[in-house]
C-alpha cells in the first residue's frame, strides 16, 4: 500500500497530473532566485528546453547566455561561484556533464565551489532525438567525483523542492532532469530533504519479499509494479532514492535487511549508475541478491518514450519480472 | 602610477633573480616539475606581486584584493616562490613542493594554500574562470581587478577561445589576461606543434585590447598593466614575449626543459648531477650583467 507518510497525490494511478521534471526545475530555480539574490543561471543556447527561460524572464540581470560552449559554461560558473555566486548551469546531460566533465572535475569539484550542474534530457525517454541526445552515463560520471552531491528528482514537484534545497547547500551538485511529461506523484506535503530517501510503498504487518529502490520518474513504474505484485500476493516496498550521493544508508540498509532481496530501477546504464551505488553499499554492509532494471550496456535509439521504456525493459511488467527473478535467487 | 626609478628597477630585477634561485632549489628538491616556464615568468610575477597587484600577504582573503588566476597551473613554482618572497609564507616552505602533506601541490589547489585563488593544471580553463569571476564582481559593482596568467600552448585548447568570445561579448573591462608567449610546449616549439600566430589579430578579432611587451622588461610590463586598467571598452590581453628558462643561458629557449627539474633534464650539455649547481652559477652570473 502507498505509505501514508509520503503524502503522495491521490490520483497517482488513475489519470495522474503530468509534467516533466525539468518544469519543476524551471519553477524551483525562480523560487531559489527570489530567496537568494546570489543565485544566477547560465545556459548554453538552450534557455527554453532547459526551462531556464523562466529565470531569464524573472531575473534578466542574473541570467547569462554563454552560447554553445559547455566547457566555458562550467568554468565561467566555477569562477562566479568562487567569487560568491550560486550558479546553476543548464544544458542537456549528454553535453553537460558529458562534454565538460574534466572542467567540472577540476574547476568545480576539486575547487569545491557551489556550482549546480543541471543535466536535462536524461534517459532514453528523450525519445525521437535518438542515442546521441539520451544521457545514460551522467550519474556514473558525477557520482564518481568527490565533493559532488547527486540528485535525481522523481517528478516536477519534487524537482521544484530539490532545486530550492540544493541552492542552499553551498556545495557542488549535479541534478538530473527529464524531458518527457511524467506523472506527478509527490505533493506539496511530501517530505523532501537532500540525502533522505522516502519510502513510498510499504506493506505493514506482511512479510516483505523484496525492497525496490528507484530513482527518477521511473518511480512511477515501480509503484505500478508494486500494486500489481500486491494483487499477486507478493509484498514489496518501494523507496524513492532521489539523492544518489550521499546515499541514505540507514533507510536503504533497513529495507534491504527486512526484505533480503533488492531490485534497483533507473533510466541509466547499469554500469556505474544508481544500482551500482546501491550494490556497493549492500556488498559492504549486507549482501543480498540484486536485480538491476536499467540500460544494460547499450545505447538507445529513436522512438516514443513509451516504446523505448518498454523495449529496454524499464516498464512496470519488467520490474515485476525482476522482482520474481530476485525472489527465486533468495537463499 | 609613477614611473619606476632606476633604483626601483634594479631592486625588482634583483628580487626576480632571488625568486629564480628559489625556483631552481625547490624544483631540484622536488625531483620533478617544470623549469622553463617558471624561470621565464619570474620577472612578470615579481612585477605583479611587488608592484601591480593590490594585495596583502598577511591577509590573503582581503575582499578588495586583485585576483590573480593562474591558468597554466604547471608553472606554479614561480607563483609559490614569488608569494613566499612577498611574505605569504616562509621561503623555506618552498622546499616542500610536491611532497606528501605539503600545501604546495604539484599543481595549485585553492583549498590547500591561501592566496592561490583557484585550482588549475588541466589547460584552457583559467581564462573562463577569470571571466566568470570578473563578470560576477562587476554584477556587484566591485572595483578590484581580475588577472589571468596563461600559457601560449593552451591557446590550442578550444575552451580558451570560448572564454575569449565570452569576455569579448560581455566587455569585461575589469579583466587583464597575460599570455606567456615563450614559444615552447612539451612536444616542441609551438609553431611546429600547432601554429598559433597571428595571436594579436586573433584576440583583436575577438574584441580584446592587445598589448605586446618584452616579458623581461619590468617597467614595460608594469606600464602595460597600467594601460589595461585605463581601457574602458574591452578586456585587455598582454602578450608577453618571454624566454623560457630565462636566467640560465644554457637552457634558454630549449623546449626540452619545459617539464624537467634540474637534476632530471637533458644531459647533453650539463650532467644530471651538476645541473642544479650549474643553474645557480649561471643565474648568479647573469644577475651581475
Amino acid at each position: 500500500m502507498i505509505n501514508p507518510d509520503a503524502k503522495l497525490a491521490a490520483n497517482i494511478f488513475e489519470k495522474p497530473d503530468m509534467a516533466s521534471t525539468r518544469e519543476g526545475f524551471g519553477k524551483g530555480v525562480v523560487e531559489a532566485g527570489k530567496a537568494d539574490e546570489r543565485v544566477v543561471v547560465l545556459t548554453a543556447d538552450l534557455a527554453e528546453s532547459t526551462q531556464a527561460h523562466h529565470f531569464q524572464k524573472a531575473f534578466p540581470e542574473r541570467f547569462i547566455q554563454v552560447g554553445v560552449a559547455e566547457q566555458n559554461m562550467a568554468t565561467v560558473a566555477a569562477g562566479m561561484a568562487n567569487y560568491g555566486k550560486i550558479p546553476f548551469i543548464t544544458s542537456y546531460a549528454t553535453f553537460s556533464p558529458g562534454r565538460n566533465w574534466e572542467q567540472i572535475r577540476t574547476t568545480i569539484a576539486i575547487n569545491n565551489v557551489p556550482v549546480v550542474v543541471c543535466g536535462m534530457h536524461a534517459g532514453v525517454s528523450v525519445g525521437p532525438d535518438g542515442a546521441t541526445h539520451q544521457a545514460l552515463e551522467d550519474i556514473a560520471l558525477m557520482r564518481a567525483l568527490p565533493n559532488m552531491i547527486v540528485v535525481s528528482p522523481c517528478d516536477a514537484e519534487e524537482g521544484r523542492k530539490a532545486t530550492i534545497a540544493v541552492a542552499k547547500l553551498g556545495k557542488p551538485a549535479y541534478m538530473r532532469w527529464g524531458r518527457e511529461k511524467t506523472p506527478i506523484m509527490t505533493t506539496n506535503e511530501t517530505p523532501f530533504e537532500v540525502g533522505k530517501a522516502n519510502v513510498v510503498w510499504s506493506c505493514q504487518g506482511q512479510t516483505l519479499a523484496v525492497a525496490i529502490f528507484a530513482t527518477g520518474p521511473l518511480l512511477h513504474n515501480a509503484l505500478l509494479a508494486a500494486r500489481e505484485l500486491e494483487g499477486q500476493g507478493i509484498n514489496v516496498t518501494v523507496t524513492n532514492v532521489h539523492t544518489i550521493k550521499p546515499l541514505d544508508k540507514e533507510t536503504i540498509l533497513s529495507r534491504a535487511r527486512e526484505a533480503g532481496a533488492v531490485v534497483t530501477v533507473e533510466e541509466h546504464q547499469i554500469s556505474g549508475g544508481f544500482g551500482s551505488a546501491i550494490a556497493e553499499l549492500l556488498a559492504q554492509e549486507f549482501p543480498v541478491p540484486i536485480e538491476f532494471v536499467g540500460m544494460h550496456d547499450q545505447f538507445g535509439q529513436s522512438g516514443t518514450p513509451k516504446e523505448l521504456i518498454q523495449h529496454y525493459k524499464m516498464d512496470a511488467p519488467s520490474i515485476v519480472e525482476a522482482v520474481k527473478k530476485v525472489i527465486a535467487r533468495k537463499v | 602610477m609613477q614611473p619606476l626609478t632606476d633604483e626601483e628597477i634594479r631592486e625588482l630585477s634583483t628580487k626576480a633573480n632571488a625568486i629564480r634561485r628559489t625556483i631552481i632549489e625547490m624544483l631540484a628538491a622536488a625531483g620533478s616539475g617544470h623549469t622553463a616556464g617558471p624561470l621565464g615568468m619570474a620577472d612578470i610575477f615579481t612585477a605583479l606581486y611587488f608592484r601591480v597587484l593590490k594585495h596583502d600577504p598577511q591577509n590573503p582573503a582581503w575582499p578588495e584584493r586583485d585576483r590573480l588566476m593562474l591558468s597554466n597551473g604547471h608553472i606554479t613554482p614561480v607563483r609559490y616562490a614569488t608569494m613566499a618572497h612577498a611574505g605569504y609564507f616562509p621561503v623555506e616552505e618552498c622546499l616542500t613542493l610536491r611532497k606528501f602533506g605539503s600545501r604546495l601541490q604539484g599543481h595549485p589547489e585553492r583549498e590547500k594554500l591561501p592566496g592561490i585563488e583557484t585550482t588549475s593544471g588541466p589547460l584552457g580553463s583559467g581564462l573562463s574562470q577569470a571571466s566568470g569571476y570578473a563578470y560576477a564582481a562587476r554584477m556587484d559593482g566591485r572595483t578590484f581587478r581580475v588577472f589571468c596568467a596563461m600559457s601560449d600552448g593552451e591557446q590550442e585548447e578550444g575552451n580558451t577561445w570560448e572564454a575569449a568570445m565570452f569576455a569579448g561579448k560581455y566587455r569585461l573591462t575589469n579583466l587583464t589576461a597575460i599570455m606567456d608567449r615563450n614559444n615552447i610546449q612539451i612536444d616542441g616549439n609551438t609553431e611546429d606543434v600547432m601554429p598559433l600566430e597571428p595571436l594579436r589579430d586573433k584576440y583583436e578579432a575577438f574584441n580584446w585590447h592587445v598589448i605586446e611587451v618584452d616579458g623581461h622588461n619590468i617597467p614595460q610590463f608594469i606600464a602595460a598593466a597600467d594601460e589595461a586598467r585605463s581601457i574602458r571598452e574591452k578586456p585587455t590581453i598582454i602578450i608577453a614575449h618571454t624566454t623560457p628558462g630565462k636566467g640560465v643561458p644554457t637552457i634558454e629557449n630549449d623546449y626540452r626543459w619545459h617539464g624537467n627539474p634540474p637534476g632530471k633534464g637533458p644531459t647533453d650539455k650539463i650532467p644530471a648531477d651538476k645541473q642544479k649547481e650549474v643553474f645557480l652559477q649561471e643565474l648568479e652570473a647573469s644577475g651581475k650583467k
